[in-house]
């Protein structure tokens, strides 16, 4: 039989709910081992909505049609025209690449934030009678998760300047503009801050919003049970438009981001 | 909430998933939805191609009533010209007809008046001779009264 967790006071069921299910890498306990820790709840929750999002995608995929579509392509094809619309909008040329990029994003995300509308016992209590002794199911709460993203989103810039402007060309504009060639570690430290700002603004974002909104799902799921429905309704519902506009404005800001290279300053 | 080397993994994901998108999601449904915006831009172009010809077909449908009718009535003014030319034609026959027939019949009554002379003539002579020898209790050689019996009859 497991030994089902209860909580005895409202700090330690906050901070039962903040814990990731960790595996130190040192010694393969579930502990917190610094930085060689893996969040196995991130890691396995974030694959599996990956899936949820992939798997329904690929299969419309492999069979659509030009006709009539049914609802699921049709659905698709939303999704799919959106996130084109907003490449095509910002990108100058095409690119399958960032199409699919834009699209992973948002979609991803979209469904990770979802997450939070969840009930937030739930998920935690279902998995303590399977042996599991914590889980954090809104995995775009986790730093992991949204710096996965935006260091990726990083190299990808990186790398996109890079290849628009050669490496001679980026390494020109990064010692050479706005100021000068006089002022080329001024400059370079400009570059440097605006590319690092980048990357963690765009995750802090994105973490601050969905760590928030599941802290106070947590902290209503504290207050007594009557009261609990108006609040969790309004703030569910206040919390549906944050996560769309949250998975929309990363998806936005990284087709900016990467455009951005293309264009000269 | 640190950063630990899960950050790894996750961009590891991330970086598969958009590959496979980018492999097997994004290009079928791009070349549907660009299939669909180009059927959709030829079926309308059909349409209003369609509507030219149907106008196209109205037009000639038109016309080709209007020939028809003026066809028609060129036909109709023929056959009322034929058929009086005809009528006038059979009364030009049926006259002609009428007049042989006449004379025909004609002809027919003077050649009987003829024969019936000849018939009358005829009984007249045997009669003429019956009576002569009745009158003279004789018997009269025809052969030799011939001449004058003609001529008597001849007379008449």
């Amino acid at each position: 039989m497991i030994e089902v967790h209860q909580p005895a006071n409202s700090t330690e069921y906050i901070q039962h709910h903040m814990t990731h299910l960790m595996l130190n890498l040192h010694n393969g306990t579930l502990t917190n081992g610094g930085f060689w820790t893996l969040n196995i709840d991130t890691l396995v929750v974030s694959f599996l909505l990956g899936l949820l999002f992939l798997i329904p995608f690929w299969i419309v995929a492999k069979r659509a049609t030009s006709d009539t579509p049914g609802p699921l392509q049709n659905l698709i094809e939303i999704l799919v025209n959106f996130a084109d619309k907003q490449v095509q909008e910002t990108y100058r040329g095409y690119s399958s690449f960032l199409g699919a990029l834009a699209l992973t994003i948002f979609v991803w995300v979209f469904i990770a934030n979802f997450m939070d509308l969840i009930p937030v016992d739930l998920l935690p209590w279902g998995a303590e009678h399977v042996g599991i002794p914590y889980l954090r199911v809104v995995t775009s709460a986790d730093l992991n998760f949204t710096f996965g993203l935006s260091v990726s989103v990083f190299f990808l810039t990186l790398g996109f300047a890079i290849y628009e402007k050669g490496s001679l060309g980026y390494l020109k504009e990064l010692l050479m503009t706005p100021f000068g060639v006089w002022f080329a570690p001024v400059n370079f430290v400009m570059h440097v801050i605006e590319e690092l700002a980048r990357p963690v603004s765009l995750s802090l974002r994105l973490f601050g919003n969905m760590y928030a909104g599941e802290l106070i799902f947590i902290l209503i799921a504290l207050i007594p049970w009557w009261t609990q429905w108006p609040l969790g309704l309004a703030w569910s519902i206040f919390h549906i438009l944050i996560i769309t506009l949250q998975a929309f404005i990363f998806m936005v800001l990284t087709i900016v981001y990467i455009s951005l290279t293309k264009d000269s300053h | 909430m640190n950063i630990n080397v899960t950050l790894l993994g996750q961009m590891i994901t991330f970086a598969l998933f958009v590959l496979f998108v980018m492999k097997f999601v994004w290009p079928p449904i791009i070349k549907a939805l660009q299939d669909r915006q180009k059927k959709i831009a030829d079926g309308l172009e059909a349409s209003d191609q369609g509507k030219h010809e149907l106008e196209l077909a109205r037009k000639k449908s038109l016309d080709l009533l209007h020939e028809a009718r003026a066809q028609a009535k060129q036909v109709v003014d023929q056959a009322n010209t034929q058929a009086s030319q005809n009528i006038e034609d059979a009364k030009a026959k049926g006259l002609k007809e009428n007049q042989r027939i006449i004379a025909d019949a004609q002809n027919e009554i003077y050649r009987e008046v003829g024969l019936a002379k000849q018939e009358v003539k005829k009984e007249l002579k045997d009669m003429v001779l019956l009576a002569t020898e009745k009158l003279l209790q004789k018997e009269v050689d025809q052969a030799t009264n011939q001449q004058l019996i003609e001529n008597f009859i001849k007379e008449i």
